[in-house]
């Protein structure tokens, strides 16, 4: 529509791929310093290809600080993001396929919680996470995040779609509702919800906020918050900053890639056209 | 029997979600606004009889406090700046990538979305390597065509600037898919009746494309302004706040001082004055559509 030759898509190909480049360099710089000595990550001229490529910071990671501990608490939130994610389901199906007293005020609590800034709620949340006994908890670390009202929001507008008959016809047969939930809903479901999943994956890796107010043990700490400590007690071991992020990033970089397709076409049928 | 269960189906499903939603979420902006009129810290929190009702003490001394109102016109300027830079790249990258061929189009997509989806502790960590003034890649870089050292995190201002350089890197790909889309659902007849008019590019640009993206504009600056009004992460793991607090941002004060300092009550009022600026810019730009869609 806008270009009119091949010489001019040459060019604007050009411009798109340099600045890939650009936008990828903090990536191959990471990967790639993460590999150098503590002598050569510091080198003026830098060197492009570590000369004597050495894995001695992932080592580091796992022997000294502690990053098997990280590893395993991240997973453990993950685990109970997805949890959370069917809670989110079942909301989302409560809210989209039953009639009942106070619906709409109910929902609107939903999409109110939506619109606030997560540092209104922090203090409070903190002081109501004491009250209960929980700071210093992986309970308190993964409770506040377990639900998020975007996902109940986008699942509903999914929901909303399935056909009544369906679920009148499985009645009929005799299911019960959560029988009918279970082997009928989330399966038809299942494209939004792969897209969920991944998507839950990510963020849950990646939560930093939460782990960092509430724990105070190391025992407690994830990738993200060990990583932040990492930096601030090894102020010029670049190649060991570089390798805890590299074993931060790459694995998120790696799924989002073989998953990219279905993650930013579900983001085009999420409706925010 | 059985109609009892049925009025109780719903509530099994919504439920447990909702409870918690009212417990993590709804309670706290109720114990957020009480305690902004409290001076509850850390020794209010083991003795409530020792927290007293302070009126509008809090958001008082808010006003005459040096570093708050640092911290407010810090944030002033990484909305004023980076919200049009954000808004205008992830612009500038749809429509390029829309103009590349299909196949081009979605690698482009996906090396332009990645930034967004990695994590803000190690992009920070890795960007402070990259703006490291002795060992940093871009300060080599410049020394190659003579520029000297730029003091990328040690200037209060440069500091700023460097900050919403990685920020608008990191949050460009939601933004650009959200244009993409809507570029992509432009009808093809518009474009070609335009042709027939003998319209050149420009006028194309201006008159259909820009409007027809008037919806997913005003969607991307509202969310892009928000976002950028509770700047945290960026200036908490690279700066700290610093140098001399040239790049704290409100929400890294409130975090300051509900978590370093204990001071609960004064950092929710702090909190509440960042949500009623965010209604309030939120309310703006609402005005600012309507008014745009009268004419």
């Amino acid at each position: 529509m806008f270009l009119k030759n091949r010489v001019e898509k040459t060019v604007v190909t050009g411009i798109m791929f340099i600045g890939g480049l650009i936008v990828s360099l903090p990536f191959f710089w990471m990967i790639l310093s993460s590999l150098k000595n503590e002598n050569e990550v510091l080198s003026i001229p830098p060197t492009l290809i570590p000369n004597e490529p050495t894995f001695e910071h992932y080592i580091n990671l796992f022997q000294n600080l502690n990053f098997d501990v990280y590893l395993i608490n991240t997973l453990i939130i993950v685990f109970f993001s997805m949890i959370g994610l069917f809670l989110n389901t079942m909301a989302g199906y409560g809210f989209g396929k039953f009639q009942f007293k106070g619906k709409e005020t109910w929902f609107i609590i939903v999409l109110i919680t939506m619109m606030l800034p997560g540092q209104v709620t922090m203090i409070p949340t903190y002081l109501i996470l004491n009250e209960m006994g929980l700071t210093n908890s992986m309970s308190g670390i993964v409770l506040p995040g377990l639900i998020a009202a975007f996902n109940i929001f986008l699942i509903r507008q999914f929901m909303v779609t399935i056909p009544d008959d369906l679920i009148e016809a499985a009645r009929l047969d005799g299911a019960g509702e959560f029988y009918i939930f279970t082997k009928l809903i989330i399966p038809l479901a299942k494209p939004i919800l792969a897209v969920q999943v991944i998507l839950t994956f990510i963020g849950s890796w990646n939560s930093f906020l939460w782990p960092l107010i509430i724990a105070n043990d190391q025992s407690l700490y994830t990738l993200s918050v060990g990583l932040a400590l990492l930096k601030d007690q090894n102020v010029t071991n670049y190649g060991l900053q570089m390798a805890g992020s590299t074993f931060m990033v790459v694995p998120v970089l790696i799924i989002f890639i073989i998953f990219q397709k279905y993650i930013i076409e579900g983001f085009n049928v999420s409706g925010i056209k | 029997m059985s109609t009892m269960k049925k009025k109780w189906t719903p509530f099994l499903f919504i439920g447990p979600a909702v409870l918690l939603l009212i417990i993590f979420s709804f309670l706290p902006i109720i114990v957020a606004f009480g305690i902004s009129f409290t001076d509850t810290n850390l020794i209010g929190l083991a003795n409530w009889t020792q927290i007293n009702f302070v009126g509008f003490d809090n958001y008082l001394e808010l006003f005459s406090d040096q570093k708050f109102m640092q911290s407010m016109a810090n944030t002033f300027v990484y909305v004023i700046i980076g919200v049009p830079l954000a808004v205008g790249s992830s612009f500038f990258i749809a429509f390029f990538i829309n103009l590349v061929g299909q196949k081009l189009a979605s690698t482009f997509r996906v090396i332009y979305y990645i930034p967004s989806v990695t994590n803000i502790v190690a992009i920070a960590v890795v960007w402070g390597f990259l703006y490291n003034q002795e060992y940093g890649l871009f300060n080599y870089l410049l020394s190659l065509v003579d520029i000297g050292r730029v003091p990328w995190l040690e200037d209060p201002f440069v500091a700023k600037l460097s900050l919403i350089l990685m920020a608008v890197w990191k949050s460009n790909g939601i933004s650009m898919l959200i244009f993409l889309a809507a570029l992509q659902s432009i009808p093809r007849v518009y474009y070609e009746a335009a042709d027939i008019d003998g319209a050149n590019r420009w006028q194309k640009l201006i008159k259909i494309t820009l409007p027809s993206m008037s919806f997913a504009t005003f969607f991307v600056t509202v969310t892009t302004l928000i976002g950028w009004l509770q700047f945290f992460e960026e200036p908490f793991v690279m700066t700290d706040g610093g140098p001399l607090n040239g790049t704290n941002s409100i929400a890294l004060f409130i975090y300051q001082e509900g978590f370093q300092y204990n001071e609960f009550g004064y950092g929710a009022a702090a909190s509440f004055i960042l949500f009623a600026i965010i209604i309030v810019a939120t309310l703006i730009q609402f005005k600012f559509r309507k008014s745009d869609q009268t004419l």
